[in-house]
């Protein structure tokens, strides 16, 4: 029987970075994908002819250019296409813009609040700030900050170095960063309730807090470390939609050498004397590896793929405590024809990107409140984008791809689980919002698909559907990421590594937590890594 | 009060257009148009200016020898107004604003709270409780901060206000003709109301070439009126209008810097080591220790005092006549000390300038073996020069008739 060098579980974009970089080391590298296609959250599918959806995930910043370049992912059909704009609706029939523009910027904002136009600067420059210390961050392994090998106090230097090049004042906002909420951060540059707004939808986005939660300011941080082509802070559509970063990273792998097997489920890793052996298949088939890496989330992994007893207590009981809650919905929409939105200019640059109707943080909170009391938002958040706007192949010429982030949605309603006629509850409140400000929304409508956490965690494995595999709060960055002192991609079993969104740095299609566990394995192996990219350089 | 809120909203929906406009339009903007041959603009804080009209080495001889109008309506401009402006701009800025009289203007600066330049600009003083700061970049949100506990009124008037700066030997002359009686009355920063149409226009003897020169102000409505009278008093007197290009040079000759070219503005530095103090760029002689409490005043005193100032701002003169703009600075031809920002052949003072940064003691109390390095390509190949440097002092040029009273006729 086959003994693999590597098994990695689940087809995910961070499976797949991960599979790639491995198998281009020269291991003998096999990616178990349970679905009977590649991409985890990162998928682009047809459910409906003529029309393809980007069914979880529907935009891309985050994802490293060092990864794309190392992996090929251009010539494997990779590309990302920058958006050019937003908007936030009013409740008065306006909108509050967003224009790549710096002055058309400013002067849209001028027209809720000179003060606001002027304090944006500020804003921004402090926003660039902090990203500029994260960002190299995310393409090194966080140090144990309890170990003493050379290599984590090095690294722990590197970290206390680049805090201590802060002045003290970038030093105390960088703690408020961390700690604070969005709502509060955003309290000190401006006055304006859709301008806060506006920004603090990035805030929550993917979280189970509100925009008065403390944390959440890290969310926003999270949000603004992407680039597009350097143009940092940018978000665009992957060509294709999402899928097509998936698979260019299977083509990258498959090129290779590597070998995929779809219609896969993982039941079970196989334990040995506190060593991974392999996996056990859903119907029993054994598949042998001499290492084995989870892209599935920290709790999917090892309170449902490893027995417990081969897991020290205290672990464990971590990982249950592991926030990873359920907190957004997704609503895909195939349309006839390019919706109206009568308050936005027929030639504004803002169809061509993210749209949103919740004007104050205010109604952001107010509908985190029904997450809390366990039911989806009433007045949902929903982050709207129509990507075939400047993507002509997800639908034939004047139809469109709309995709409807929504948020909140819990992962029980009142306790109990999903049904059918919550899941149409669901969307019913989000196609009632659009058709607030788009007449003949309706009509448009050719097809749906709906998905609650409970869709997003049966198709995707993710845990409650939290797309971050995790919750972005302080407490479960760097060395906490997933839990303490397993913050390096290995576990408490041998041979079993993590390279999901659960360990640092996080969700949001980076590809880094796949990037980082296969340097980790290498190093194990004692295999050099000169086909890993180091960051780029933060000039 | 209704009435006044949907008003409101109306103009709010109607500037949704804005976006159709990258480049605002000056209140001039009919007239640089249509005199615009060269057709090369740039964008200056969100307006459309012109590097050049014509020609930008004779708009700069116009500077020199005639007069030449430049439009400077994009400058921010902020309407500073009550009882307590005086205290305030002298809490806020550098200079002591007690000193400024009503009727004159100075150059002056404004820190944040560690003693950090957030830019520079001139500020007019209207009467005893009216102002206008001018400057290059924005600051309305810490203005109006910093103006809690005073009473004073902060509101930006950049689109409200058109402005003109008419500089040369004859602008003496030019406004004279025109119409402006008792225009040679005005000394150096001094600045006067004077009938315009049905209103008034401010005309100060100010300006940023080192020449004889005025500014002038008007709303935006009676900007044409006041172009084209301008124009009509120029006739005999060689008026000229000019892009930056001609604007820059001599504003490099008069030794002048720049904010966020010579330096970098408080509020737009993400790398907090190109922070400045102001005796790092030069502006030291604005502060008055004396006057009490103003922002930055601490930390500012405390620099001095712990000899902790990095950086100094120098004008240099290098050998040969390569303009060596953004070179580096070296000590010895080795060790790297600093960086040249603005650099030109004087066509006036007939030598080859350049105002750069330096890390100190290099360009303080080092100031010997000083070299740039300059890259020009010529043909598509780099000549790569080492070159001598020499610290001078500015103004590069000192013009008799900038501040001869009564002014010049030509």
């Amino acid at each position: 029987m086959k003994n693999w060098d590597v098994i990695v579980i689940g087809g995910g974009h961070n499976g797949l970075v991960n599979a790639c970089y491995l198998q281009r080391s020269g291991l003998d590298v096999l990616v178990l994908e349970q679905k009977d296609w590649v991409g985890g959250a990162a998928t682009s599918r047809s459910l409906t002819p003529g029309f393809v959806y980007s069914n979880c995930s529907y935009v891309c910043s985050l994802f490293r250019p060092e990864i794309m370049r190392d992996l090929e992912l251009p010539r494997f059909g990779l590309q990302v296409i920058p958006y050019e704009g937003g908007a936030v609706f009013t409740q008065d029939g306006d909108y509050l813009a967003n224009y790549r523009d710096h002055h058309a910027h400013r002067r849209e904002f001028a027209r809720f609040s000179p003060r606001d136009a002027e304090a944006y600067e500020r804003y921004a420059c402090d926003v660039t700030r902090q990203c500029r210390f994260i960002q190299p961050l995310l393409m090194r392994t966080a140090p144990d900050p309890t170990s003493f090998k050379p290599r984590d106090i090095g690294e722990l230097i590197y970290l206390g170095r680049k805090f201590s090049d802060m002045s003290a004042e970038e030093m105390a906002l960088t703690m408020r960063f961390w700690t604070m909420s969005i709502s509060d951060f955003l309290d000190e540059y401006f006055e304006t309730d859709v301008i806060k707004a506006n920004f603090a939808l990035s805030g929550i986005i993917g979280t189970a807090l509100g925009p008065m939660s403390p944390g959440t300011a890290y969310v926003l941080l999270h949000h603004y470390m992407g680039e597009v082509d350097g143009s940092v802070g940018a978000w665009g559509y992957a060509r294709g939609g999402m899928g097509a970063v998936t698979q260019a990273l299977a083509a990258s792998f498959q090129a290779s050498g590597g070998t995929i097997r779809t219609g896969a489920q993982v039941e079970q890793v196989l334990v040995k004397n506190g060593h991974a052996q392999g996996v056990v298949l859903a119907g029993g088939e054994e598949v042998l590896g001499k290492l084995t890496v989870s892209n599935a989330d920290v709790k999917r992994t090892f309170l449902k793929l490893v027995e417990p007893k081969e897991l020290p207590d205290i672990f464990l009981r971590r990982v249950k405590n592991f926030k990873i809650r359920g907190s957004s919905g997704k609503v895909n929409i195939a349309l006839g024809s390019m919706p109206e939105f009568p308050a936005l200019p027929d030639d504004s640059p803002c169809y061509r990107g993210d749209l949103h109707f919740t004007d104050s943080v205010e109604r952001m909170e107010r509908a985190y409140d029904d997450w809390k009391e366990g039911r989806w938002s009433a007045d949902p958040f929903i982050d709207m984008v129509i990507p075939t706007t400047l993507d002509p192949t997800m639908a034939s010429p004047g139809k469109h791809f709309m995709s409807c982030f929504v948020q909140y949605a819990p992962p029980k309603v009142g306790g109990r689980e999903w049904t059918d006629a919550d899941r149409d509850g669901f969307a019913e409140s989000v196609i009632s919002q659009i058709a607030d400000y788009s007449p003949g929304f309706r009509e448009r409508i050719v097809h749906m698909e709906v998905r609650t956490p409970r869709e997003i965690e049966a198709e995707t494995g993710l845990t409650e559907g939290n797309i971050f595999q995790g919750e972005l709060t302080f407490d479960q960055l760097l060395f906490n990421r997933p839990v303490p002192g397993y913050a390096q991609y290995r576990s408490p079993v041998g041979g079993l590594y993590m390279c999901g969104s659960s360990t640092h740095p996080g969700g949001g299609v980076m590809g880094a937590p796949g990037r980082n566990a296969a340097v980790e394995i290498l190093r194990d192996l004692k295999r050099g890594a000169n086909h890993v990219s180091a960051a780029h350089d933060v000039i | 009060m209704v009435a006044v809120a949907k008003t409101k909203s109306r103009t709010k929906l109607a500037e949704q257009a804005h976006f159709r406009t990258l480049r605002l339009p000056s209140p001039f903007q009919p007239r640089l148009e249509a005199l615009a041959a060269q057709q090369d603009w740039y964008d200056w804080a969100g307006y459309k200016a012109p590097h050049a009209l014509w020609d930008d080495e004779l708009e700069y001889f116009a500077i020199r020898s005639q007069a030449a109008l430049f439009d400077i309506s994009p400058m921010v401009k902020y309407r500073i107004e009550g009882p307590d402006a005086e205290a305030f701009l002298n809490r806020v800025t550098l200079r002591n604003v007690t000193k400024l009289k009503p009727g004159r203007v100075h150059y002056t600066a404004w820190c944040d709270d560690e003693g950090y330049v957030l830019d520079d600009g001139t500020l007019f003083r209207f009467s005893a409780d009216r102002f206008r700061l001018c400057c290059q970049e924005r600051h309305l949100p810490w203005l109006l901060d910093s103006a809690i506990g005073y009473e004073v009124s902060v509101v930006e008037e950049t689109q409200e206000v058109a402005g003109l700066a008419l500089q040369g030997p004859t602008s003496f002359a030019v406004l004279r003709d025109a119409g402006f009686k008792g225009v040679e009355k005005l000394k150096i920063f001094d600045l006067a109301e004077f009938p315009h149409e049905k209103g008034s226009v401010t005309i100060s003897r100010t300006g940023f070439t080192g020449d004889l020169g005025y500014e002038l102000f008007v709303p935006v409505k009676q900007a044409l009126s006041l172009w084209d009278r301008l124009i009509e008093g120029g006739k005999l007197h060689g008026i000229r209008p000019m892009g930056y290009t001609a604007l820059n040079r001599a504003r490099i000759e008069a030794g002048l810097i720049v904010a966020n070219a010579d330096f970098v503005t408080g509020d737009s530095a993400i790398r907090t080591d190109r922070l400045r103090m102001p005796d790092e760029i030069g502006l030291g002689f604005m502060i008055d220790p004396a006057k009490g409490h103003f922002n930055g005043r601490r930390a500012i005193l405390d620099a001095r005092q712990n000899k902790t100032l990095k950086h100094v701002l120098v004008g240099l003169e290098i050998e040969g006549n390569i303009p060596a703009e953004h070179a580096i600075v070296y000590h010895r031809g080795k060790r790297e000390v600093g960086l040249v920002s603005a650099a030109i052949w004087s066509p006036t003072a007939k030598r080859n300038i350049a105002i750069a940064s330096l890390q100190r003691p290099y360009g303080d109390t080092v100031v010997d073996d000083l070299w740039v390095e300059i890259y020009a390509m010529r043909e598509l190949q780099y000549h790569k020069l080492m070159k001598r440097a020499k610290v001078v002092p500015r103004p590069f040029i000192k013009l008799d008739r900038r501040t001869a009273n009564p002014p010049g006729e030509r």
